[in-house]
């Protein structure tokens, strides 16, 4: 399981990722409340720039994860085109790219293993009230190593599908599939209470 | 406990694999993705609160960097998009799915499992996702209502069959089907 985290290492790869996170939180709170076309143009420019600066392949990468978008693009420009307030819509959509641009910049530069830790800072205050995050951390591993598995058992499912029949595989794959992810769950559970469960990693 | 760690686990892993292995016929020959009848199937299958546990997860995991939505999105800018109401839904589509599922057991399970789809993973989630489309795009509920409604027919389809799978599992492994079991 790949996350998307940028292979590219760029200055901000370093930065704590708690600080990037609580910053990303204040510039989205202040987009939404600014209204000036100036404002939203240079917070584009400037959003656009922070993506040219690790090189080419950063900045392309970056934007092809914002070509998600261009329904929306399309659909608010040619709605304010008709009403006749072009600069309304264009600052509904420098918003909306700068906000998910900077978003997807915090993802692209911060490692899966800090986000986890970031995770586990936020469920201190559980744990202070006596609640074991161990389930949730065992949960967050347990879903990155299996929903590869899954994925693979399920293209088998529509390849054997395949193999038998001319039409597509429709939604009958969809009971087998979910029949093989209780499966494994039981296996999973088995084989944790076979070394001890929970109670073990107490120590650890 | 194990036992309900790797379900809730597992399950958001089933949500994933909906949403990526390669599309499938859902009806007439239109390949939809099925990642929203993974949300309603937590709902009817683990019922309300192992069913909203198992979308939280899925929901963290894409909020710290996997690429588990549909086509492969995922991160932080999923969350600053126009689409953030209908995630802040999920969630909450999923428990009450699950808690129609449990509480009306009067009923054959297709119907009450189907309904309680259309409920949590029509009714709950869109009144989650237009809101959040509205704030967005700065736009009025009836204008962000128009842009979605081309995806409710596909939706009342995947309520069906979420009902029907949940009635085929009851079938063949009553033992799973957790909203059923009895407490």
């Amino acid at each position: 399981m790949i996350s998307l985290t940028s292979p590219i290492e760029t200055r901000a790869h370093g930065w704590p990722a708690g600080l990037k996170l609580a910053g990303l939180c204040v510039v989205t709170i202040v987009l939404f409340q600014m209204q000036s076309l100036w404002f939203h143009l240079a917070a584009f420019a400037t959003t656009l720039t922070l993506y040219a600066l690790p090189g080419q392949s950063f900045l392309r990468a970056g934007l092809r994860a914002l070509k998600v978008l261009w329904p929306f693009v399309v659909l608010v420009g040619i709605y304010h085109l008709i009403i006749r307030s072009p600069v309304d819509g264009l600052v509904i959509i420098l918003r909306m790219l700068t906000a998910v641009g900077l978003a997807n910049l915090v993802t692209m530069t911060t490692r899966l293993s800090d986000m986890i830790a970031v995770v586990r800072w936020l469920a201190t205050p559980l744990r202070a009230l006596g609640l074991r995050t161990e389930y949730l951390e065992t949960a967050i591993a347990l879903v990155i190593r299996f929903t590869p598995v899954l994925l693979a058992k399920g293209t088998h499912l529509t390849e054997a599908w395949r193999a038998r029949s001319a039409r597509r595989p429709g939604w009958r794959i969809i009971l087998p599939f979910t029949v093989l992810a209780l499966d494994d769950a039981d296996h999973i559970s088995d084989a944790l209470r076979a070394r001890g469960g929970f109670d073990a990693m107490k120590e650890s | 406990m194990e036992k309900n760690v790797t379900l809730i686990a597992l399950f958001a892993a089933l949500i994933a694999a909906l949403g990526l292995i390669p599309k499938i016929d859902l009806f007439f020959g239109v390949p939809i993705t099925a990642q929203s009848l993974g949300i309603m199937l937590c709902g009817t299958i683990l019922g309300a609160k192992r069913g909203a546990l198992a979308v939280l997860l899925f929901l963290l995991l894409v909020a710290i960097g996997l690429p588990l939505l549909a086509g492969g999105r995922g991160g932080l800018g999923v969350f600053a998009s126009p689409t953030v109401g209908f995630l802040i839904g999920f969630p909450i589509a999923a428990f009450v799915t699950g808690l129609i599922t449990e509480k009306w057991r009067t009923g054959p399970v297709w119907l009450s499992a189907g309904v309680a789809a259309v409920v949590g993973g029509i009714i709950v989630l869109y009144g989650f996702g237009i809101p959040g489309m509205a704030i967005m795009l700065d736009k009025t509920l009836v204008e962000s209502t128009a842009l979605v409604t081309a995806f409710i027919p596909g939706d009342v389809i995947k309520a069906a069959l979420a009902g029907m799978l949940t009635a085929a599992l009851v079938k063949v492994r009553p033992a799973s089907v957790l909203s059923r079991a009895e407490a």
